[in-house]
């Protein structure tokens, strides 16, 4: 009756191998297994509980190549107190995870659609993994297409593969900012703004959002008037976690619980709620 | 909601003579349990260790209403004439604050020490209601059924003994009849009393619900219940059937409650509520925790502790950039459209069992019962409205 069981609240300690700073602030950590060649697989859109000794815990969305899982990797934007003191660790320091958790994006579900991302800032975190799965996978999707919005040209995330991304010919990167800084020649705007001019076939799409609440229906909208329905989009919501396990009743979203239920719902799952205040 | 009907009795009932009541504790006391029943404490009925009858409030009741709770005489030296306590099984089952683990070394480098594997306490709980049955049922649904099973919750749970008590004098806030949820035990208990005092004599009707059930009535002296004795447990439950000091119609409630979301209704009763969050710590289905961290002086130690959370609290929804519920009205709102509505969704039954103990530790007396019946009546009023316009325009 009483054999041991795990106990899912327990993080194990995993050893910072990389901290790459990507903007002001926001890092990405490459953190170690404890044990040698063992890995965690994950589904692209699912997440991480982080610990950092003593200060707290986070849900932070896997962001590195599902293909790779030895390789865990996460992108945090410092925000608050935990987050800030991640943001002060440093290689070969140590951060409690617990994980993956949740339902992530259904994108092998979607073969033959055209793919259509819209996200913004630490947004692109969560979708980079369905990205690196639907381009290794290239061949079974149709167009391939990323919107993405920042805040300032210096708030862009992963620049540098942003740029090798937009420089493919079988995918299409399209990206806005907030506020034009220094010598940005790009588009100024919110990110859904560009759904309308965005080349995919509204009829064969399927679309992935991740970013503000208000962000998301916008986009929905955007979408819905070109043709792309509903049923074809997918979220991904934030709630307050503090468990990720669904003890602790604080990612409550009406009748979901993020952490389990999500964090990716099709967006008919939760359109009446998105349309109530305060939910 | 479905209404379960009336739960059979068991086909084997057993007489336990008033008497010999003590010979139960002693049984449970020689078995190695800790044996926990209701005493008055701080002028009220709550749960606390007992080692004799002399331990429990005889011949006391309870006189609950909105927002009001106090401890009254009872006509005869029963020991169980009262309804639900500030306690529940929760208190035990799921403790307030629990070590989720303890860590060593230092931000840049620590292990975590899981808590020690001790052998917790096993408690046997004397008087347990029927809606406290069903509330632990549905925590089980929380912490045991899901992907994830909570350990320390599950090993508390196991190693607990409970004897029911069939409820012979609801409270003037209780209405488990509505919420199909009492006032007859479900099947859960290892024993259930059904406590008889009348010109008859004074004396238990028991049924055995699980196989350490007839091992501790085995030590305990008994004979079979005889017709008469199992007609007069039956009465008592009837009893408490048509006494019933509330009721809620649970009709279409979990679409009464998705529909009204905007409903003005909820900023009327925020102006009453103090967020005080009384409601959900005395709520036997309230499951929210959050965490805290401490760490020591040294900082070479650091604690994680998991503490009971209500989502009256503007925290609970914090996320970077502010609150979800900022408003008392949202938060009131996710309370009730949670308990009667969500947990449906969420779990397949009602997150209420109608123990009625948010109503009397209210300080306000905010009554889920009456917000119910006011939604409806709202909708009802608003129903006639274009309806009666309409046929003005014809
Ligand atoms: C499924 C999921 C995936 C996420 N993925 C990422 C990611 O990849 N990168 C990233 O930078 N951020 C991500 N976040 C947001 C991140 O969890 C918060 O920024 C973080 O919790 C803030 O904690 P803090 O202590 O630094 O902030 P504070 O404002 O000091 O927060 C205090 C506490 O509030 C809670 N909290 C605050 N903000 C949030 C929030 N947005 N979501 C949930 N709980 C919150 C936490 O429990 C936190 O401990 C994700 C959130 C969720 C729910
Ligand atoms: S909501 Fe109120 S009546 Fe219902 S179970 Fe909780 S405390 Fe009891
Ligand atoms: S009513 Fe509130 S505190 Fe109670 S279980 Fe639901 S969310 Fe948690
Ligand atoms: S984060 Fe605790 S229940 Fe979902």
């Amino acid at each position: 009756m009483n054999s041991p069981i795990a106990d899912p609240m327990l993080p194990r300690p995993f050893r910072i191998q990389s901290v790459r700073k990507e903007t002001t602030d926001t890092f990405t950590f490459e953190l170690a297994h404890p044990e040698e060649g063992s890995q965690n697989g994950f589904e692209p859109g699912q997440f991480n509980m982080l610990y950092v000794f003593g200060v707290g815990e986070v849900a932070i969305s896997i962001s590195g190549d599902s293909a790779e899982p030895g390789k865990l990797i996460h992108t945090t934007r410092a925000v608050g107190t935990v987050t800030q003191a991640m943001a002060r660790l440093k290689p070969g320091q140590v951060i409690g995870v617990r994980g993956p958790y949740g339902r992530g994006w259904p994108i092998d579900d979607m073969q033959g659609q055209d793919i259509v991302v819209v996200t913004g800032g630490i947004g692109l975190a969560p979708l980079r993994p369905l990205l690196y799965r639907v381009l290794a996978n290239r061949g079974r999707f149709g167009r391939v297409v990323l919107l993405y919005g920042a805040r300032t040209p210096n708030d862009i995330l992963y620049k540098k593969e942003l740029e090798r991304w937009r420089g493919r010919f079988d995918m299409e990167v399209l990206i806005t900012v907030d506020r034009s800084t220094g010598g940005w020649r790009g588009h100024v705007g919110v990110v859904t703004q560009l759904i309308s001019g965005a080349p995919f076939d509204p009829y064969h799409a399927t679309a992935f959002i991740c970013g503000p609440e208000i962000m998301m229906k916008y986009s929905v909208d955007a979408l819905t008037k070109r043709g792309l329905p509903s049923e074809r989009v997918y979220v991904s919501m934030e709630r307050n976690m503090k468990c990720a396990v669904g003890f602790c009743g604080h990612c409550q979203y009406g009748p979901k619980f993020v952490c389990k239920d999500g964090p990716v719902f099709p967006f008919t799952e939760v359109k009446r709620l998105l349309d109530i205040w305060e939910v | 909601m479905e209404h379960r009907a009336g739960i059979e009795w068991s086909a084997q009932t057993s007489y336990v003579a008033r008497a010999d009541f003590n010979a139960l504790i002693d049984a449970l006391l020689n078995h190695g349990y800790i044996v926990v029943g209701p005493t008055i404490r701080d002028g009220a009925i709550v749960f606390g260790e007992v080692q004799s009858d002399r331990d429990f409030p005889v011949g006391a009741t309870d006189v609950q209403d909105g927002g009001k709770y106090r401890i009254g005489e009872h006509t005869a030296p029963t020991l169980f004439s009262f309804a639900a306590s500030p306690h529940s099984l929760k208190t035990y089952l799921y403790p307030s604050r629990s070590l989720l683990y303890s860590a060593h070394g230092s931000s840049g480098n620590f292990a975590v020490d899981a808590p020690a594997p001790q052998t917790p306490a096993r408690y046997a709980f004397i008087g347990v209601r029927s809606c406290d049955l069903h509330a632990m049922n549905l925590q089980d649904k929380v912490f045991l059924e899901g992907a994830y099973v909570d350990p320390g919750y599950k090993h508390r749970r196991e190693n607990a003994f409970l004897i029911a008590v069939n409820c012979g004098k609801p409270a003037g806030t209780c209405f488990c009849v509505s919420m199909g949820t009492g006032p007859k035990a479900p099947p859960l208990f290892d024993l259930a009393l059904t406590e008889i005092c009348d010109d008859s004599g004074h004396y238990f009707v028991v049924e055995c619900g699980s196989a350490q059930g007839s091992a501790i009535l085995a030590c305990v002296p008994h004979r079979p219940a005889e017709a008469t004795e199992l007609h007069a447990a039956q009465e008592v439950v009837r009893g408490a059937e048509r006494a019933m000091g509330r009721k809620l119609d649970t009709t279409d409630i979990k679409e009464l409650l998705y529909r009204n979301a905007e409903s003005p209704r909820w900023e009327k009763v925020a102006d009453r509520c103090l967020s005080c969050a009384n409601c959900t710590m005395v709520c036997p289905t309230c499951f929210c925790s959050t965490v805290e961290d401490t760490t020591d002086l040294t900082g070479a130690h650091a604690e994680r502790w998991r503490v009971w959370d209500s989502c009256f609290t503007i925290d609970f929804s914090h996320i970077h950039g502010g609150s979800v519920r900022k408003s008392g009205s949202s938060r009131y709102r996710h309370w009730i459209t949670h308990k009667l509505a969500s947990w449906q969704d969420q779990f397949g039954a009602s997150g209420c069992v109608g123990c009625g103990r948010c109503v009397t530790w209210c300080p306000v007396g905010i009554d889920i019962t009456e917000e119910i019946a006011i939604l409806r009546q709202t909708e009802t009023d608003h129903e006639t409205l274009p309806e009666e316009q309409g046929n003005a325009r014809d």
